[in-house]
């Protein structure tokens, strides 16, 4: 920050050769690093306290207990960026866990594959439903997919009934998949790092993706560059419900006692952590990797607040509170940074 | 409604070309056909002699024609390059954006432009005249053939345009046709070659510059002469309202001392940026400052406190209407009566029967035009808009009037109006400061001068010893560099 403030007399269009500063620049303007360096002095902290934090078993658990959140991070990142949000994501992850978790006990010996494949056509369906509504009918994303998260839950619990699918009825090839480990890294989380990887490189590298932005950060001037806004609205929510789908096939194969509360308040962990990861909940900038690292510190805090023995009791206060504490650093240092832009400016004549 | 009738404009290559007209006299109607956005009922704009049908931004896009608007909407988290090329970025195998290229791309084109920008930066914070500079760069990048720019010097400061009108030769003498719409005449001359003025949605005439006076052109606009205030009107200055004491905001302005009296009009000149519409927020409570003190009408105000300074009869018209002056989904009567709630309450109620006969009072001393007064102020032209802002505030009968560019980007005629009330105003014992950029305003209606450079008050000048030259030395610095 100070390198930016104190060089401000310098004209914006200085040649790239001014190496150091335009490295700090570049830091900067990754949104990312501030919640990255967060994570790590809280890890570094955590762990002095407590040195069985970093322990293999606990980062695993850590690690899979992130994989769901993050997955569903980068579903709500592409539709946060375009200034909208699905807040029916934890009823789409509850619905497909049941109807396909229950399918092992319909169909004994069902294929896998087409286990999240049924996943995937349930959350598509739901996706597909939130897009048509939002992008034609032109509601507010807030109150459809309010009402959806709603309307799906219903149908969830018309379908389950008193009823649950518990473990004896899940083969064992399903129930293991989110405990597989190669070199002490579950199989899935690597998977997922790969997913979002992908994710996060086709927000910033095609134009579709980049078009997602523009309608987040002015949604006229989309219009009046000819971005097809409407499709692409309807895109992202197709993509988050879809994923949302997925996740649900997972969360069956991780808890494996599946009700009609399955993901029950998840949309709103999902948006802290993409808020957290330092995507702007009014669009326009942010990224899935950040999102994700969002996930994975709003996991690690949990776990943190277990390990150091805080009381239960006290840990949705306490994540709460350093939810709201970086939010506020992610806000002071976007503020600044835009004044300090604003000062750099060529501004001929000023 | 018909908003234009049968308008004939002829456009050349390497010509740059002005619109003329008062506001409501069709000029926007016609840029907004040819930005796609509306479309004609008959007629229709012929490009190399075929015609053309725009029926979306992206239509005119794709016809040649780009829209320079006054105040560009840019996506302000995207860079500069972004911005240039969204929907259109060169791409690598794979379809994936190549991002070198691309600000490669960009730095070529603000290099033909003559300008410096960071195509890498985003857009959030660029100065007004910057955002227009990439606009440019855009239409460049799609081999535009006709530039229409909507007032863009209005928020410009005098620098500013002079680089504005060196990007405009660029494009002239590429051979680009440009449309160029301004209020202010002496830029018209300065850039233009011929001239086409409209009134009351119809073509008036079209001709070449050369040869016509800024008096024909005004005559040919509003269709009469316009009133001089002539130096007898001018009121005399009496008892001190507002003294302003050593009034200092770190890094934005420094030391302010000023008097303004009852029936006096001071104004505030210097260039944008030089911190005179940051003194008027500070002095309204809207900003805070480090030191110094305001005093209104021998009692000191509180600092950062609007409702303190509203009570002690200060009335502030923002520099920006749309965003700080007026409520633009609300009514045109309750944006009259919003400063004035307080006295047309019943029980704690506000009648709209009172509200209504309030509005209907102040619109027809300020002669606002309008449909209903139930409209949305947002279907008001600018010059209506801002009278819809005084009458706000005179509704208060405020004794000290802050307004900040009071006329910016109004047309001409409405523009005398204003003037004309705040001369009137000022006869009527209202002590007003005013900050304007447009050098004629400040010595027209002016009683005394002041000029800011750099956030300090450089020179104070009356209104028989001012000139444009010595406001301009004194705002630029060159004022101590000669002596």
């Amino acid at each position: 920050m100070t390198t930016t403030v104190t060089e401000r007399r310098e004209p914006a269009g200085a040649p790239p050769g001014s190496g150091s500063r335009r490295l700090t620049e570049r830091v900067f303007r990754v949104r990312e690093s501030g919640i990255i360096a967060v994570l790590l002095v809280f890890v570094a902290v955590t762990t002095s306290i407590q040195p069985s934090f970093l322990n293999q078993q606990n980062l695993q658990f850590l690690l899979i207990n992130t994989t769901v959140y993050a997955l569903l991070a980068l579903g709500e990142t592409m539709v946060v960026v375009s200034r909208n949000v699905d807040l029916s994501i934890g009823s789409i992850l509850g619905l497909s866990a049941y109807v396909s978790a229950s399918m092992f006990g319909h169909h004994p010996g069902i294929p896998i594959p087409l286990v999240f494949l049924i996943g995937l056509g349930i959350g598509l369906a739901c996706g597909m439903a939130n897009g048509v509504t939002v992008a034609v009918g032109r509601v507010p994303s807030l109150v459809v997919t309010l009402a959806t998260l709603y309307i799906i839950r219903g149908i969830d619990i018309l379908i389950v009934g008193g009823n649950e699918v518990t473990a004896q009825t899940l083969p064992n090839s399903f129930t293991n998949i989110p405990r597989a480990t190669v070199a002490g890294i579950p199989y899935l989380a690597i998977a997922i790092a790969v997913v979002i990887g992908i994710g996060a490189y086709y927000l910033r590298a095609f134009r579709s993706g980049r078009e997602l932005y523009a309608i987040g950060s002015n949604p006229e001037a989309a219009r009046l560059a000819a971005i097809p806004v409407g499709k692409r609205i309807f895109t992202a929510f197709t993509v988050s419900g879809a994923i949302a789908g997925v996740a649900g096939v997972l969360w069956a194969a991780q808890y494996q006692t599946i009700d009609s509360t399955a993901g029950t308040g998840y949309e709103l962990t999902v948006i802290s952590a993409v808020v957290v990861g330092g995507v702007a909940i009014f669009g326009g900038s942010g990224s899935a990797v950040g999102a994700a690292v969002g996930a994975l510190l709003l996991s690690s805090i949990n776990s943190a607040l277990n390990v150091l023995g805080f009381p239960q009791l006290w840990l949705e206060a306490i994540s709460g509170f350093l939810l709201l504490l970086a939010i506020t650093l992610d806000r002071i240092i976007s503020v600044r940074l835009t004044t300090a832009l604003r000062r750099r400016s060529p501004g001929v004549g000023t | 409604m018909r908003a234009v009738t049968d308008a004939t404009i002829d456009l050349y290559a390497g010509e740059v070309h002005a619109l003329l007209g008062e506001n409501g006299a069709g000029k926007s109607t016609i840029v907004k056909i040819l930005a796609g956005v509306h479309q004609p009922d008959s007629g229709e704009p012929l490009i190399d002699g075929q015609p053309v049908t725009l029926h979306s931004p992206a239509g005119a896009r794709d016809a040649g024609i780009a829209v320079i608007y006054q105040e560009p909407t840019l996506f302000p988290d995207l860079t500069v390059a972004e911005n240039i090329f969204m929907g259109r970025q060169p791409l690598l195998a794979g379809r994936r954006i190549d991002r070198r290229r691309m600000h490669a791309d960009s730095a070529a084109l603000f290099a033909r432009l003559g300008v410096k920008l960071d195509p890498g930066r985003i857009s959030r914070g660029l100065s007004i005249a910057d955002q227009q500079i990439v606009e440019i760069a855009k239409a460049l990048s799609l081999d535009t053939r006709v530039i229409v720019m909507d007032e863009p010097t209005a928020a410009l400061s005098a620098t500013e345009v002079a680089r504005l009108f060196d990007v405009v030769r660029t494009l002239r003498s590429g051979g680009a046709a440009v449309l160029f719409i301004s209020h202010r005449l002496e830029e018209v001359f300065e850039i233009c070659q011929r001239v086409t003025v409209m009134r009351d949605g119809r073509h008036v005439l079209t001709s070449e510059l050369a040869g016509l006076t800024a008096d024909d052109l005004v005559r040919a606009m509003v269709g009469r002469q316009m009133v001089e205030r002539g130096a007898g009107e001018r009121g005399t200055a009496g008892e001190l309202v507002l003294r302003v004491e050593h009034l200092t905001r770190e890094g934005v302005f420094t030391d302010i001392s000023l008097d303004v009296r009852a029936g006096e009009i001071v104004a505030l000149a210097g260039l944008v940026g030089s911190g005179r519409s940051e003194v008027a927020r500070a002095v309204f409570g809207i900003d805070r400052y480090d030191a110094g003190r305001v005093v209104m009408r021998g009692r000191e105000l509180r600092r950062a406190s609007p409702t303190g300074a509203m009570a002690a009869g200060i009335g502030f018209v923002p520099e920006d209407r749309r965003q700080q002056g007026l409520v633009m989904d609300m009514s045109v009567q309750q944006n009259v009566a919003l400063a004035s709630l307080g006295r047309l309450r019943k029980a704690g109620l506000v009648r709209s029967a009172a509200e209504r006969a309030f509005a209907a009072d102040w619109a027809v001393r300020l002669n606002l035009k309008y449909g209903r007064l139930v409209d949305p102020v947002s279907r008001l032209s600018g010059g209506n808009q801002q009278k819809v802002v005084l009458a706000k505030w005179l509704g208060r009968q405020p004794a000290l009037l802050i307004v900040d560019e009071p006329t910016r980007g109004i047309d001409i005629a409405t523009k005398a109006e204003v003037h004309r009330l705040l001369v009137q105003l000022a006869r009527d014992g209202v002590a007003i400061l005013m900050i304007s950029s447009e050098l004629p305003e400040v010595l027209h209606i002016g009683d005394r001068i002041l000029v800011m450079r750099e956030g300090r008050l450089t020179a104070e000048f009356g209104h028989s010893d001012a000139s444009e030259e010595k406001i301009m030395a004194a705002a630029t610095g060159q004022l101590q560099e000669a002596s």
